[in-house]
């Protein structure tokens, strides 16, 4: 079982981005589900949600402790919350930021993949809205879900052209976590 | 199977029933669920008159106006609505109207907390509304078909209540397979009601009742409950006649056969005892499940059965009755009662969203272990990882 903790604040679609590697791993043909935790729903609050993927049903109904990979969606975020607090120590944490990774400032010998998807979101949807390619460069530093699966979720979840430029957004930060 | 959220889930199932009305008050963690069905109506999906109430005190009524009529309705709601409920959900048994209604556990105030216990359902133990409690959104949303076969049958003529844990089965994304059109028609008939309001041929329901006849009318609720543990295990295999899928009757076990020990429990909370079970097994420990499905009627004699050869029993109750203890566990001694079963111990735990994982549950096996060992019991309710700072 992979299981992956995502880390936003409210109205960045950490919720989305859950459900959409969810989708995604589900059409890649295994099991997999997504559920998030939050307060009282404010706009800026920090956030987290959850995806497990596994080759057989999942039952476990628990929080995730011990995440094989972080998503950090809000580089504002690492100076508030542990964002590594139980990552595997073979695990690895996905940062949206511009910075180096070495530049964040988390502790310990923990592999760290940064991109600046917000980036990405101006320069392909012309919006801050960075959650899809996020997780397009989640599925490029990990292989644990296919690009095109993320793709597939993405068009589904926003049809027409939005789900297109998303879909680009995907790639683009996919091909960039590839090298 | 489809990836979708737990509430779309239960929505589907309710449009697949074709209620007629439709009356509910949005509060968090149901509303996906009453957004989702009011999308349908609004979109001309689902045929249905959808009441926007200005409180739950007034969905639940009309939901008896309506059911009255001999029309089919659903309502959903959690917690405090549940509570606003009260004294109309005891009017729905009373009446014998079939209402079926989703209640996405919650917590109730004070403190405000808007996360999973069982509080909200357990505090309507006594309303004379059946109670089924669902471990994922799968089951959450087949129970829906089930209830209403269940709640119609004109042997039992009472209301259903279908738990499905607030936000860790409302809002969790996961796969789901649906129950097509053809096939829930097939299963499901129209309501026939025995009784009903019409101009053309006038009644009075809820007359006043003297005391000579009082009792005899909650005597007869009494044995409609009592009918319907026969009919919630009869429609669980006619649905798996149809639709190919079980969840137990009025309980359903795991690893339960040679346990020595057995966790009892409803809800979500039966999956991740699943995985813990699963690994203790692996270390050579005999451990296993009851899964409590059904908590009114409760299924008294399922659960001697189910636990006769065990030498423990360790109940888990997400909801406390002040000054005593968990209401699960009480039923369950009381159960036991003169039957020379196992030992049981009771644990609180899981209040207010407090999460629960396998280690809670490993824990408290240890605990029903020691106890084995040693033969001594505590009689008092344990609350699980209580934060002695906090105090």
């Amino acid at each position: 079982m992979k299981e992956i903790r995502i880390h936003g604040r409210g109205g960045q679609g950490v919720v989305t981005s859950a459900e959409l590697i969810t989708l995604a791993a589900f059409d890649d043909g295994k099991f997999s589900h997504a559920f998030p935790f939050f307060g009282f729903e404010r706009r800026g609050a920090p956030i987290v949600s959850f995806v497990r993927i596994d080759e057989c049903p999942i039952r476990l109904r628990s929080h995730i402790y011990n995440p094989d990979y972080v998503i950090v969606q809000d580089p504002t975020l690492l100076d508030v919350v542990d964002v590594t607090s139980g990552l595997r120590p073979d695990g690895m944490v996905i940062a949206n930021t511009e910075k180096e990774p070495e530049k964040l400032g988390l502790e310990g010998k923990i592999r760290i993949r940064t991109i600046n998807a917000t980036k990405i979101a101006m320069d392909v949807l012309g919006r801050p809205i960075m959650n899809t390619a996020l997780i397009g460069a989640f599925a490029g530093a990990t292989g644990e879900v296919s690009v095109d699966s993320i793709k597939n979720a993405v068009k589904s979840r926003f049809p027409g052209d939005m789900g297109e430029k998303n879909a680009e957004a995907v790639q683009k930060a996919y091909d960039m976590m590839r090298g | 199977m489809e990836i979708m959220e737990g509430s779309r889930a239960v929505a589907e199932a309710v449009k697949a029933c074709r209620p007629n009305v439709i009356a509910a008050y949005p509060i968090t963690p149901q509303t996906h669920i009453v957004e989702e069905i009011s999308r349908m109506v609004a979109d001309g999906e689902l045929v249905s008159e959808y009441v926007r109430v200005e409180s739950e005190h007034s969905a639940m009524s009309v939901c008896v106006g309506a059911s009255a009529t001999g029309a089919r309705t659903y309502t959903a709601t959690t917690s405090q609505g549940m509570a606003l409920m009260h004294e109309v959900l005891f009017n729905a048994a009373g009446l014998r109207l079939p209402i079926v209604m989703t209640a996405a556990n919650r917590s109730l105030s004070a403190p405000i907390n808007i996360w999973n216990d069982h509080q909200d359902m357990i505090s309507e133990r006594d309303s004379g509304w059946i109670q089924l409690y669902s471990e994922d959104a799968q089951e959450a949303s087949d129970m829906i078909i089930q209830a209403y076969k269940i709640a119609e049958d004109h042997d039992i003529l009472l209301p259903v209540m279908i738990g499905m844990d607030g936000f860790i089965l409302t809002h969790v994304h996961e796969p789901v397979e649906l129950c097509s059109q053809e096939k829930v028609d097939d299963f499901l008939p129209l309501y026939d009601p025995i009784q009903y309001l019409t101009t053309e041929n006038p009644l009075s329901f809820g007359t006043i009742v003297y005391p000579n006849t009082y009792t005899e009318f909650r005597y007869m609720i009494h044995e409609a409950m009592k009918k319907a543990e026969r009919k919630i295990v009869d429609v669980a295999s006619e649905f798996q006649d149809k639709f190919g899928r079980y969840y137990g009757g009025l309980i359903d076990t795991y690893e339960a056969d040679d346990a020595d020990l057995l966790i009892l429990a409803m809800g979500s909370v039966i999956g991740t005892a699943k995985d813990a079970v699963d690994e203790l097994r692996s270390e050579g420990k005999k451990v296993g499940i009851v899964k409590v499905r059904c908590y009114r009627p409760f299924p008294a004699e399922a659960i001697v059965e189910s636990t006769k050869d065990a030498k423990a029993i360790a109940v888990l109750d997400k909801n406390i009755s002040l000054g005593y203890e968990g209401a699960l566990y009480t039923d369950v001694k009381s159960a036991l009662y003169g039957k020379n079963g196992p030992l049981a111990m009771g644990f609180v735990l899981g209040l207010g969203g407090r999460d629960i994982n396998k280690k809670t549950i490993k824990n408290i096996v240890a605990k029903a272990d020691k106890a084995i060992k040693s033969g001594i019991f505590e009689a008092e309710t344990e609350f699980v990882d209580l934060d002695l700072e906090v105090l």
